[in-house]
């Protein structure tokens, strides 16, 4: 921020640059994909920094109370003055709150439930709504001439993104794939670009993969442009950034899969409705980080672009976003691997390509055939996110004209080189063509599908029962329901409303301030006034459950990991693979371990979301200031001591981090667990799509919005500050 | 980020206004252009169809496996007799209904009958024409496993079945006997069947007809009872021999208030359904689906070898092509 617009916060305070603050870690739904990434380390370790910086400047509360607190009283009186004073603060819109329910309470003393006298009832006007559309589509001026024309835009342009890949063919678009991957990073790239492509067609799986490739090409484009016009308002004016922020916090902790039926809806299933759910999905990353990019430019430059008499539109070209290009890059891979994984979820509405042969397999209970579809999707992922992290750092770095350059790479240097690429591309394409192999070659495929069923049979008849000592995993998972899940959603339910209500504020205003703790209350009860409160409850059991048993498992993974560096190498592939992988591949297998129910919604939960816990624990751990470890050392603690005493402590925001992705994560998949009998939310979401059923399915999605968003604020401390 | 010398200040900049205006000018253009005329929403073909600029078939595939079975015998019979390109998309069977009416779908094979939608689509947009019978009779029941019930043989009565709600509870079932629902796009009356009949059962939605067959396949290994909502013809039988459970009998009509549901489910002839346009100009691929009928065993042999032996759908196609000549001839004639 420059003179010129005085800011009343400092331009780092984190609350004005909100969540993006930390790349690497700091934000919450593409970071599951940012982690799950293939990552150079030195990357992940540079956000960490980052993140650690900006938490270090945050003020320790708010502005005010500080002030107030510290006017020239001795130092011991000042902190418990300021310790009453913060704790009175707090306690007070709670005892607000608790005058304003308590009444309420009498009023509605219904023993458990939300009272139906404050419930609206929204089937009626959602189901009419949806008749309407469905009634009006082929002949309303709206869709004739706006949706229509969105619609057949979409289409043409993915058909015409997919025609040039399929003229292409196999080997023009490896060639192509290798050779910008080689000017980017290096022939290491290079090459496992082309295995990957190879990869993709030795699996027999070319064709979706260049239809998936094409369909997210358009979404992805489309995802940036909109991303960044977004983030250009928000970070150019704060009025825009202001009103634009909850709304990219709420849509960053919605479960993609929410947000599928409205586009159903005015779409018809098909690749449009597709593709725009992956934009809405794909977006909100982008224009963060481009807001913030364009905040956090370096003022001096700017001011002195302004003293040399730059206008606003030549300050904003040249100055401040060439000096936002790492946040524009990072957006844009953000939103690639979004993208992804939104591609895949939204075969569920008929985008075909890889999702939809993953979802197909699904049918016929072939976990092989989903794997041989799914393997390309984390490849795609990890040669598109190494891809965009490379041309990143080429950004980054500053050319050392010094350096001795390969003659081959002097060749394909600049602008010729460019040229020279995609030459080199077409020659490729062309000898394709000539040698007529346009499609990957059938004969070169590789069956993997009936070893890895046999694999999993073998697994699932010896592990389900009878295993000697730890018993089969019907017997956990029975265990783990009636012991934890049942008691948990008994408790839930049963506990009467408005003492959720004042529990949710309460945990809001520890770990943030009375406008989280606001966000918290109304969120939950918004969710009883929509009529879903039994549901939504039997839902937070199973994240409440989920998460327990991901950050156990979690911590204790990343403790032990942190110790050693081979452990972190070790793990990483095994971490990707758990991230990137579409959910709906484990979902069977997990299904014939566990039973139908609510236990395997869990545990595919677990897979998906400790990754990120894993890592985001092990780099906050690992990352402890060393002099405090050796200092410990020195003064004699045991391994466990320091542990306890040095490591954790320090690495608490790291730890509280990682509580909050786990939140989120694991409630984006217990929703996908209404397909294997999780039930609550996440059945009426696949309900209303697969019935069409507007009122269930839109009630369903708001709920989960809401549930999304308690859950977010209860565990991100004083992000509003 | 160290401040750099400003060297960029300076832009070439009627080279970037021009740029500027042209990108506008583009835009405008665009819009204009799209904007005048209407777009049609009942034509919304995808967009890997035809992309080698071939005739193409797009057909609907539900997600259980008898109608893959019909996608992939229907498929590979246009493909290679009749020379046209297919392309599958995977949808449920109400937005299929949707799909079909924009056109974005040109057929569904297998269709259990929903009189709301074809109120809608067939009598009131037509937008959908019937294609004719499948030629396999659908019944949706309850079942038991024939191991179970050839031990309890009274446990095929509805009036029985709380006698064994206490052997069929589970985890999930709230203290009662659970009976397994599969997918929420299934038509299902069970939630009402199990109050109105008054049983002492939980209905219990597995979510997808995937994650109930694993399920099913997991009890029979263990030779548990369990009581399931299932639906023949279906391949699963063959592997986990189930016996069907008898609930009031079905009269016409007696479903027709989904509260007050308290009877069995009707045996369905399945049907075809084409997109109207498609129905009128499709040519042979139209005239081959309207023909395309087969019976029950048939469409078995193809499930099974898509579901059992995960033989991939287009060459388990491809087995039945090459051994039943004599039953699709007369469909491509």
């Amino acid at each position: 921020m420059t003179a010129a617009t005085p800011s009343v916060r400092d331009p780092r305070d984190p609350s004005d640059s909100g969540r993006p603050q930390a790349p690497g870690t700091g934000r919450t739904r593409p970071d599951a994909r940012d982690e799950g990434r293939a990552t150079a380390g030195r990357r992940d370790t540079r956000e960490a920094r980052d993140t650690r910086e900006a938490r270090d400047t945050r003020p320790d509360g708010d502005g005010p109370t500080r002030r107030h607190a510290s006017t020239g009283r001795p130092a011991a009186a000042r902190a418990t003055a300021l310790f009453s004073h913060r704790a009175a603060r707090k306690l007070l819109p709670l005892a607000v709150a608790a005058a304003l329910l308590v009444p309420l309470a009498l009023a509605f003393p219904g023993a458990g439930s939300w009272p139906a006298q404050l419930a609206v009832d929204l089937s009626g006007p959602l189901g009419r709504a949806g008749d309407w559309i469905i009634d009006h589509r082929d002949s309303h001026p709206l869709f004739l001439y706006f949706f229509g024309h969105v619609s057949n835009a979409v289409v043409i342009c993915v058909r015409a993104v997919y025609t040039v890949l399929l003229a292409a063919g196999w080997l023009g678009v490896t060639a192509l794939a290798g050779l910008v991957a080689w000017r980017l990073a290096g022939i290491r790239l290079a090459l496992t670009c082309v295995a990957a492509f190879a990869a993709c067609g030795l699996l027999g799986m070319w064709v979706p993969t260049m239809q998936t490739l094409a369909l997210m090409a358009v979404a992805v484009t489309a995802a940036v442009a909109v991303g960044a016009l977004l983030g250009l308002a928000a970070g150019l004016s704060p009025r825009t950034d202001r009103a634009l922020r909850p709304v990219l916090d709420t849509m960053q902790v919605l479960p993609a899969f929410a947000y599928l039926l409205p586009m159903v809806l005015v779409f018809g299933i098909g690749v449009p409705a597709a593709v725009l759910a992956t934009v809405v999905y794909a977006a909100p990353p982008m224009a963060r980080l481009t807001a913030l990019g364009l905040r956090d430019a370096d003022a001096g430059v700017l001011e002195a672009s302004a003293s040399l008499g730059a206008t606003g539109r030549q300050r904003l070209f040249s100055a401040r976003l060439p000096l936002a290009r790492r946040q524009l890059l990072l957006g844009v891979n953000q939103a690639i691997m979004t993208g992804l994984s939104m591609a895949v979820i939204a075969s569920v509405i008929g985008a075909g390509g890889l999702g939809d042969r993953v979802y197909q397999a699904l049918a016929s209970v072939d976990v092989g055939a989903a794997l041989a579809a799914g393997i390309p999707i984390v490849l795609l992922a990890v040669v598109l996110d190494r891809t965009a992290d490379a041309a990143g750092n080429r950004l980054g770095a500053t050319p050392d004209p010094a350096r001795e350059k390969h003659l081959l790479r002097r060749v394909f240097g600049g602008w010729y080189g460019r040229l020279l690429t995609v030459l080199a591309a077409v020659a490729a394409a062309v000898a394709g063509r000539i040698a007529d192999t346009s499609l990957w070659p059938e004969s070169w495929t590789v069956p993997i599908a009936e070893p890895v069923n046999r694999a999993v049979a073998w697994m699932t008849a010896h592990l389900y029962s009878g295993v000697p000592v730890v018993g089969g995993t019907a017997d956990w998972s029975a265990r783990f329901t009636g012991w934890v899940l049942d008691p948990l959603r008994t408790g839930l339910q049963a506990a009467p409303w408005w003492t959720l209500l004042l529990l949710a504020g309460a945990v809001a205003l520890l770990v943030g301030t009375w406008r989280t703790a606001l966000t918290a209350v109304l969120a939950l009860a918004a969710i009883g006034v929509l009529g879903v409160w039994e549901p939504s409850l039997d839902t937070l059991s199973q994240v409440l459950a989920a998460v327990a048993v991901t950050l156990v498992l979690g911590f204790a993974i990343a403790v032990g990991a942190a110790r050693s560096a081979r452990a972190q190498r070790l793990l990483r592939p095994v971490l990707d693979v758990c991230q990137t992988m579409p959910q709906f591949v484990y979902l069977i297998p997990v299904v014939a371990l566990f039973g139908v129910g609510r236990a395997p919604a869990a545990a595919a939960a677990v897979v998906y979301a400790l990754p990120a816990v894993v890592r985001i624990t092990t780099q906050g751990l690992s990352e402890v200031n060393p002099a405090a470890m050796e200092a410990a050392r020195s003064l004699g603690a045991t391994r466990s001591q320091q542990l306890w005493q040095v490591q954790l402590p320090l690495a608490r925001p790291a730890l509280l981090l990682a509580v909050n992705q786990a939140v989120v994560l694991v409630l984006a998949v217990v929703i996908i667990g209404g397909l294997v009998g999780g039930g609550a939310l996440g059945y009426d979401v696949v309900l209303g799509l697969a019935q069409g059923d507007l009122a269930t399915g839109l009630v369903a999605g708001a709920a989960i919005v809401c549930l999304g968003l308690l859950l977010d604020r209860v565990t991100q401390p004083a992000k509003e500050a | 980020m160290p401040a750099r010398p400003p060297r960029t200040v300076r832009p070439p900049r009627t080279n970037r206004r021009r740029r500027l205006a042209a990108a506008l000018a583009a835009t405008t253009g665009l819009a204009v252009l799209s904007a005048c005329g209407a777009a049609d929403m009942t034509r919304q073909s995808s967009p890997y169809a035809a992309a080698q600029g071939a005739k193409t078939v797009t057909l609907s595939v539900q997600s259980w496996v008898g109608a893959q079975a019909n996608t992939a015998v229907a498929s590979y019979l246009l493909e290679h007799e009749l020379g046209y390109r297919v392309d599958t998309v995977q949808v449920d069977e109400v937005p299929a209904w949707d799909a079909l009416s924009q056109g974005r779908v040109d057929a569904i094979l297998e269709d259990w009958g929903h009189p709301e939608q074809e109120d809608r689509y067939v009598k009131g947009k037509k937008t959908i024409t019937p294609g004719g019978d499948l030629g396999v009779t659908g019944h949706i029941g309850w079942f038991v496993p024939t191991y179970f019930a050839e031990e309890h043989p009274d446990v095929t009565d509805w009036k029985n079945l709380d006698k064994y709600a206490d052997q069929m509870r589970t985890p999930e079932s709230r203290g009662k006997g659970q009976l397994m629902d599969g997918s929420p796009s299934y038509v299902t009356n069970d939630k009402a069947l199990v109050k109105n009949l008054d049983l002492d059962y939980e209905v219990v939605f597995a979510g997808s007809e995937a994650a109930q067959i694993t399920q099913i396949k997991q009890f029979a290994k263990e030779r548990k009872p369990f009581l399931t909502y299932w639906y023949t013809p279906q391949w699963l039988f063959e592997r986990v021999p189930m016996t069907e459970v008898k609930l009031p009998e079905y009269k016409e009509g007696c479903d027709a208030d989904p509260e007050k549901v308290a009877c069995a489910y009707p045996h369905t002839p399945l049907q075809k359904y084409l997109n109207t346009r498609f129905s009128e100009s499709g040519g042979k691929a139209a005239a081959f689906l309207k023909k395309f009928h087969w019976g029950v065993e048939e469409q078995n042999e193809v499930s099974l070898m898509i579901a059992e032996e995960k033989l991939p759908p287009e060459q388990a196609a491809k087995k039945w092509v090459e051994n039943n000549r004599e039953v699709w001839e007369p469909w491509v004639r």
